[in-house]
């Protein structure tokens, strides 16, 4: 799982929960694949992406040099649209956990897929 | 038509069996580009090209502005990743969610381009607010139709997911759905919820008059009511019997009054007092219709 697939994940599908967001991200063990970099793509994603859980899954993923409040003009820094496109879409969770914040419930990921699957009694 | 997959177990339990299959798709993609090879395998290749081609459609229907930028698109019961191959080819990102685990193993071990989630979709989709610019979902639609554990509700599962779907969409995204209704009370089901969870749209249908190639695909919008799409191989004209209004047209052409019509009958009547015949007086009764009762 990419950390662009995480930043849009909540676990609201659990009964009872309003927010379910930002889900409590562990990394086990992670890989780093190399993909093409799209800075238009990136610009666009910005508005979806929840900066407070950009930053919170890039000291997760020891990715160092993200500010913790968003900057302004983005689109204009080169330097800091690479970082975020190898945060997003470079890093690839292979083992690990996501957490709900209101529930605790834990989701775990195996083999790079989180599992979301719910139990009878919290649908 | 072929038996139903989804009579026979619950879609975790059947994509086991068609795992076989998926690695048999592996070997595929090696030959995908020469043809020829492409074409000695007879029935497991004519599956992955239709699952390919009705992919294809999907997006054509999905409506995406035209001008080659990638977008963000959910692909619902994404399996091994074929539709999201799709996907790629034009350039797009996907995120794909399906029920079954060994299906995802086959779609991360193929290497593709997207991320994938293991969800049931009766359980709602698991994403926040305004996350999508489209979703696309093949063959996977009819499977919320059954109740495959006894706590299953369909109604509930299919406004659960239509309204969590509806809200990680974009305002002006799609969601084309390609499913294998199994008669017109599940459309009916599977529309009435949709509506209910705020979408518009309706169903477009290919190839309508042909019992194999006929396919239906069930197209969203999130952004209010725009027109839909017409269905590949339906003639342009409508084929409706619009031949009784030309009839009354001719008629006054001639300057005649439609048969058993209040201005008929008052001709009528003229002319038999004219011809000195006993007629009753003409009132605000004359040729209105009598009321059930008598």
């Amino acid at each position: 799982m990419k950390i662009s697939t995480y930043n849009f994940l909540t676990s609201m599908a659990i009964k009872g929960v309003k927010v379910g967001y930002p889900l409590k991200l562990t990394i086990n063990k992670k890989n780093v694949v190399e993909c093409e970099f799209n800075p238009v793509f990136i610009e666009k994603l910005l508005p979806k992406l929840d900066w407070s859980a950009v930053y919170g899954a890039a000291q997760v993923a020891e990715c160092e040099d993200i500010p913790q409040a968003q900057p302004d003009n983005i689109a204009d820094n080169e330097a800091l649209l690479q970082k975020l496109h190898h945060l997003l879409f470079e890093i690839d969770v292979l083992e690990g956990q996501l957490e709900c914040p209101e529930t605790g419930r834990v989701f775990p990921i195996t083999d790079g897929i989180p599992n979301m699957l719910l139990n009878e009694d919290e649908v | 038509m072929a038996r139903r997959p989804e009579h026979s177990a619950p879609p975790e339990i059947v994509s086991l069996f068609l795992k076989k299959l998926n690695i048999f798709y592996s070997l595929f993609t090696l030959q995908f580009y020469n043809d020829d090879e492409a074409k000695k395998y007879s029935t497991n290749t004519r599956i992955i090209e239709i699952q390919v081609e009705m992919a294809e459609r999907a997006l054509e229907l999905l409506a995406l502005p035209d001008d080659d930028e990638s977008r963000l698109i959910l692909d619902i019961g994404c399996g091994s990743g074929l539709s999201g191959s799709v996907l790629e080819d034009s350039d797009h990102m996907w995120v794909g969610i399906d029920i079954s685990k060994s299906m995802l193993d086959i779609a991360v071990e193929r290497e593709v381009a997207g991320d994938v989630i293991l969800g049931d979709m009766g359980e709602g989709m698991p994403f926040k607010p305004g996350t999508f610019d489209g979703a696309i979902s093949i063959s996977a639609l009819q499977w919320l139709c059954n109740a495959d554990k006894s706590y299953h509700n369909p109604h509930k599962r299919l406004l659960k997911f239509f309204s969590t779907l509806f809200s990680c969409l974009t305002r002006t995204a799609r969601a084309v759905f390609q499913f294998y209704p199994e008669n017109s009370d599940q459309i009916e089901m599977v529309t009435a919820q949709a509506m209910k969870a705020g979408f518009y749209g309706g169903l477009v249908v290919d190839y309508p008059n042909s019992a194999k190639a006929k396919k239906y695909y069930l197209v969203l919008m999130t952004g209010g009511a725009a027109e839909l799409p017409q269905g590949l191989g339906s003639p342009e004209e409508e084929r409706r019997i619009n031949y009784i209004k030309k009839r009354d047209a001719c008629r006054e052409a001639r300057g005649k009054a439609p048969k058993k019509s209040r201005d008929w009958i008052l001709a009528k009547k003229e002319r038999r007092r004219r011809q000195g015949l006993e007629t009753r007086p003409d009132t605000k009764y004359t040729a209105r219709k009598r009321s059930g009762r008598f």
